[in-house]
C-alpha cells in the first residue's frame, strides 16, 4: 500500500469522528441555560445589523437541529460569528492556534531530545542507582499539579528577574529585529515551556526505558550478540530502532495531552494561546468563541494522531489502517 | 506477620510503597476527623487579623527550661516608616496549648455531638497552624476541610466512570457488529475533544445557585465523563480476545444469557488491568478536581478545597510574602506520588510482562 492511500484512508476514517465532536459540542452548548446572543446584546459597541446576522446566522429562530446544520455550514465555510468584543472569531482564533502550536512543537521537540537518552541510559543501566533515581524524579515530575509548579517557576522569576513574566512578547516586540525578536520570543517561552516539559518528560523516558528493556529481551538482539556484533552496535543498529516505534504512536496521545495540560500552564503565565482563549470564553460565557475553540481544538488533537500515524508508517513498515 | 496472600506479600515488602500507603493513610484519617483535628469551625473568620502568618509554637521558655507548649498572640500594627501592615508578636501574654480539651461543637462522625478536639489553645490565645487567609480563616482547619473534597472527589469519579466504561467496553466488544462500531465511534469522538477544554465547559454550563453539595455531585459526574472512553476501549480490546476463549463458546452452548455472559464470564476476566487503571487513574481525577477549583470553575467559596484554596496563590504577594497559603499544593503533590508509587507497585505485582517499575 503506497504512502498516499495510507494518508487517504486514514482522513477518510476520522471524518465520521470530527461530525460526533461536533454533534456534541454543539448540543452540549446548546444545553446551557444561557442565550447565545445575551452577552452581544450587553455590548453597546454592537450593531443592531450585526445581531440580527447573528441570529440570522445561527437560525435561532428555527428548531435545534436545523440550527446544527446553520452552524456547521458557516463553520466549514471558515465564518465562526463574532466574539463578545466585537471582533470576528476566525481571526483570534489562528492567532492563538499559531501559538499553542509553538509551545507545543517546543515541548515535544525539548521532550525527545531529553527524555529518549535518559530512558535508554536507565534501560542500558537496569535497576542500577542511576535507574533508581530516573524512576524517582519521573514519579515526582508527574505527581507536581502543573499550575502549581507554573505558580512556584513565576515566584522565581519574580524573584531573579532572569524571565519575563507573562506573556510571549515584551512590550517594544514590534520595534525589534528579527534576531531579537526571536530570541525575545525564546525568553518568554522558557518556562511555560519548562513546566510542561518537565510534566511529559516522566512518561516519555519511562516508556522508552520499558520498550527499551523489552526490545533487549527479544531474540534477534541475543542473536546479534551472540553474532559477535559490539555493544554499541547492537543497541544503536538493532534496539533502539524498534524501541522508538511505540513512541512514535505515543505521540499523538501526548499531543493531546498537551493541548489539555498546557491551558491551565497558559492561564498562569498569561501566555496567549488557544487554552487561555477557551478558559477566557467559558468564564465571559462566550458562546460562538467557545464553540469554535472547542472544535479547532479537537480538529488539532485528531490531525496530530493522524500525523502520528503517517510518521509511524515511515519509521516502521509493518503498520496498516486497521 | 504471617501473609497469605502472595500479591499483599510482595506488595508490604516494598518500602516505598508501604511508605506512600502510610502518608496516604495518615491523610485520610486527618480528613476523615477533620473536625477534631481541626482548631477552628469552617466558619470561623478573623477579619482583623486576615493574612496573619502561622503562630510559632514555642516548647522551652525565655529561661532555657522545657515547658508545655505555648504560643503568642499576632497583633496588627501599621509601620508609618515602610507605610505597610505588619504582623508582631504580643509577648505581654503566654497561652499554653490543650491536648483533648474542649472547642467548638461538632457531630462526630456525623452522628452524635462532641466538643473534644485534638488540639487547643487557652482562653483568649488563639493558634494559627498555618497562618489565616484573605478574610481571616483558619488555613490549617480549611486544609483538613478542604481535603475531604479533594481526596475523595476522584474516588467518586473513578466509581461512576468505571463501571460506565467496563460495560460500554463488555457490550460493545462482545456484540460487535455495527453497534460496536457506532458506540467505539461515540467513545472516540469523545477522546478527541481535548479533555481539560470538555472539564471547563462543562463546569461553566453548571447553573449557579446550586448548593454546595449539589455542586460537588455535579463536579464529580462531569470528571466522570471525561475518564469512561479511553478506558472503555482497552476493555473492548480485551473483551475482543477473551469472547473468543473455549469457556465462553460453552456458555454460549449452554444457553446463557448476552447479558449474563458478559457481566457474569467476560468482565471478571478484566479484572487486574482494572485494578491497575484504577490505581493509576486516581491521581489524574485529583489533579483535574484541583486544576478547576483553582480556576474558579470548581468547588466554590466558601467551601474549600485545595484546588480553590490554592487561588490565593495567583497573587504575587501572597505567594512570595505568605508562602504558607501554598502548603494545599504541596498536600495534593504529597497525595498524587503516593498514589502514583502505589499504583506503579501494584501493576507490577498484577502484571508481571510490565517492565516500568521503581
Amino acid at each position: 500500500m503506497s504512502i498516499w492511500v495510507f494518508i487517504f484512508k486514514r482522513i477518510f476514517q476520522s471524518l465520521p469522528i470530527i461530525i460526533v465532536v461536533s454533534i456534541i459540542s454543539f448540543f452540549l452548548i446548546r444545553l446551557s441555560p444561557v442565550d447565545p446572543l445575551a452577552e452581544l446584546k450587553l455590548n453597546p459597541s454592537i450593531s443592531k445589523e450585526t445581531l440580527e446576522h447573528e441570529k440570522q446566522r445561527l437560525g435561532l429562530d428555527k428548531p435545534v437541529h436545523i440550527q446544527y446544520f446553520y452552524w456547521a455550514k458557516n463553520f466549514i465555510k471558515g465564518d465562526m460569528g463574532t466574539s463578545v468584543t466585537g471582533e470576528k472569531v476566525s481571526s483570534k482564533i489562528k492567532e492563538r492556534v499559531l501559538n499553542t502550536l509553538l509551545l507545543s512543537f517546543s515541548v515535544l521537540f525539548w521532550t525527545w531530545i531529553i527524555g529518549i537518552p535518559i530512558g535508554v541510559i536507565a534501560a542500558l543501566n537496569y535497576r542500577s542507582v542511576y535507574d533508581r533515581l530516573l524512576t524517582i524524579f519521573s514519579s515526582i515530575g508527574m505527581a507536581i499539579p502543573s499550575f502549581f509548579f507554573a505558580i512556584l517557576l513565576l515566584i522565581f522569576a519574580q524573584k531573579t528577574g532572569w524571565f519575563p513574566i507573562g506573556g510571549l512578547t515584551s512590550a517594544n516586540f514590534y520595534n525589534m529585529n528579527l534576531i531579537e525578536k526571536t530570541i525575545d520570543i525564546i525568553h518568554h517561552l522558557f518556562l511555560p515551556t519548562l513546566v510542561l516539559t518537565t510534566i511529559s518528560l516522566a512518561g516519555l523516558s519511562r516508556q522508552m526505558r520499558a520498550n527499551l528493556l523489552d526490545v533487549l529481551d527479544s531474540d534477534y538482539v541475543k542473536f546479534a550478540r551472540a553474532k559477535g556484533l559490539p555493544n554499541y552496535k547492537v543497541i544503536v543498529k538493532h534496539a533502539l530502532r524498534n524501541a522508538i516505534n511505540p513512541l512514535v504512536t505515543m505521540l499523538g496521545f501526548e499531543f493531546a495531552g498537551l493541548l489539555s495540560g498546557a491551558a491551565l500552564t497558559e492561564y498562569v503565565f498569561q501566555y496567549p494561546g488557544l487554552g487561555r482563549l477557551i478558559l477566557e470564553a467559558v468564564l465571559k460565557s462566550d458562546i460562538n468563541l467557545v464553540m469554535a475553540s472547542l472544535m479547532i481544538g479537537s480538529f488539532m488533537l485528531i490531525l496530530g494522531n493522524i500525523l502520528a500515524d503517517i510518521l509511524l508508517k515511515l519509521t516502521d513498515p509493518r503498520v496498516r489502517v486497521g | 506477620m504471617n501473609i497469605k496472600n502472595p500479591e499483599l506479600r510482595r506488595f508490604l515488602k516494598d518500602k516505598i510503597s508501604v511508605f506512600a500507603l502510610f502518608v496516604l493513610i495518615v491523610l485520610y484519617v486527618a480528613i476523615f476527623f477533620a473536625d477534631f483535628f481541626a482548631v477552628y469551625d469552617k466558619n470561623y473568620s478573623k477579619r482583623s487579623l486576615s493574612y496573619s502568618p502561622p503562630s510559632n509554637v514555642y516548647f522551652i521558655d525565655e529561661l532555657g527550661d522545657f515547658t508545655k507548649p505555648y504560643t503568642y498572640n499576632w497583633k496588627r500594627v501599621f509601620n508609618k516608616d515602610t507605610l505597610s501592615i505588619e504582623y508582631k508578636q504580643d509577648r505581654s501574654q503566654k497561652y499554653y496549648l490543650k491536648f483533648f480539651s474542649k472547642g467548638f461543637e461538632y457531630k462526630f462522625l456525623g452522628l452524635f455531638k462532641c466538643k473534644r478536639h485534638f488540639v487547643n489553645v487557652e482562653d483568649g490565645g488563639e493558634l494559627y497552624l498555618l497562618g489565616l487567609d484573605i478574610n481571616g480563616r483558619d488555613n490549617f482547619s480549611r486544609i483538613l476541610y478542604g481535603g475531604r473534597i479533594s481526596l475523595t472527589i476522584g474516588f467518586l469519579a473513578l466509581f461512576i466512570s468505571f463501571p460506565i466504561g467496563l460495560l460500554y467496553g463488555g457490550i460493545s466488544g462482545y456484540i460487535g457488529g455495527v453497534l460496536d462500531n457506532i458506540m467505539m465511534r461515540m467513545a472516540e469522538a469523545v477522546m478527541s475533544i481535548p479533555s481539560f477544554y470538555l472539564l471547563i465547559i462543562l463546569a461553566a454550563i453548571l447553573p449557579s445557585g446550586m448548593t454546595s453539595s449539589q455542586r460537588f455531585a455535579l463536579i464529580t459526574i462531569i470528571l466522570a465523563f471525561i475518564g469512561w472512553a479511553g478506558f472503555a476501549r482497552v476493555v473492548r480490546g480485551m473483551v475482543l480476545s477473551i469472547k473468543t476463549q473455549d469457556y465462553v463458546k460453552s456458555a454460549v452452548a449452554i444457553g446463557c444469557s448476552k447479558s449474563r455472559i458478559i457481566l457474569k464470564h467476560i468482565l471478571p476476566q478484566t479484572s487486574s488491568y482494572v485494578i491497575i487503571a484504577m490505581a493509576l487513574s486516581v491521581p489524574s481525577f485529583i489533579l483535574a478536581e484541583s486544576g478547576l477549583s483553582f480556576l474558579g470553575l470548581g468547588i466554590q467559596q466558601p467551601d474549600a478545597s485545595w484546588g480553590n484554596m490554592l487561588k490565593e496563590a495567583q497573587e504575587f504577594a501572597n505567594i512570595i510574602y505568605r508562602p504558607w497559603l501554598l502548603t494545599p499544593g504541596f498536600l495534593i503533590f504529597v497525595a498524587v506520588l503516593s498514589y502514583n508509587l502505589i499504583g506503579d507497585t501494584i501493576r507490577d505485582i498484577l502484571d508481571p510482562k510490565s517492565k516500568i517499575k521503581t
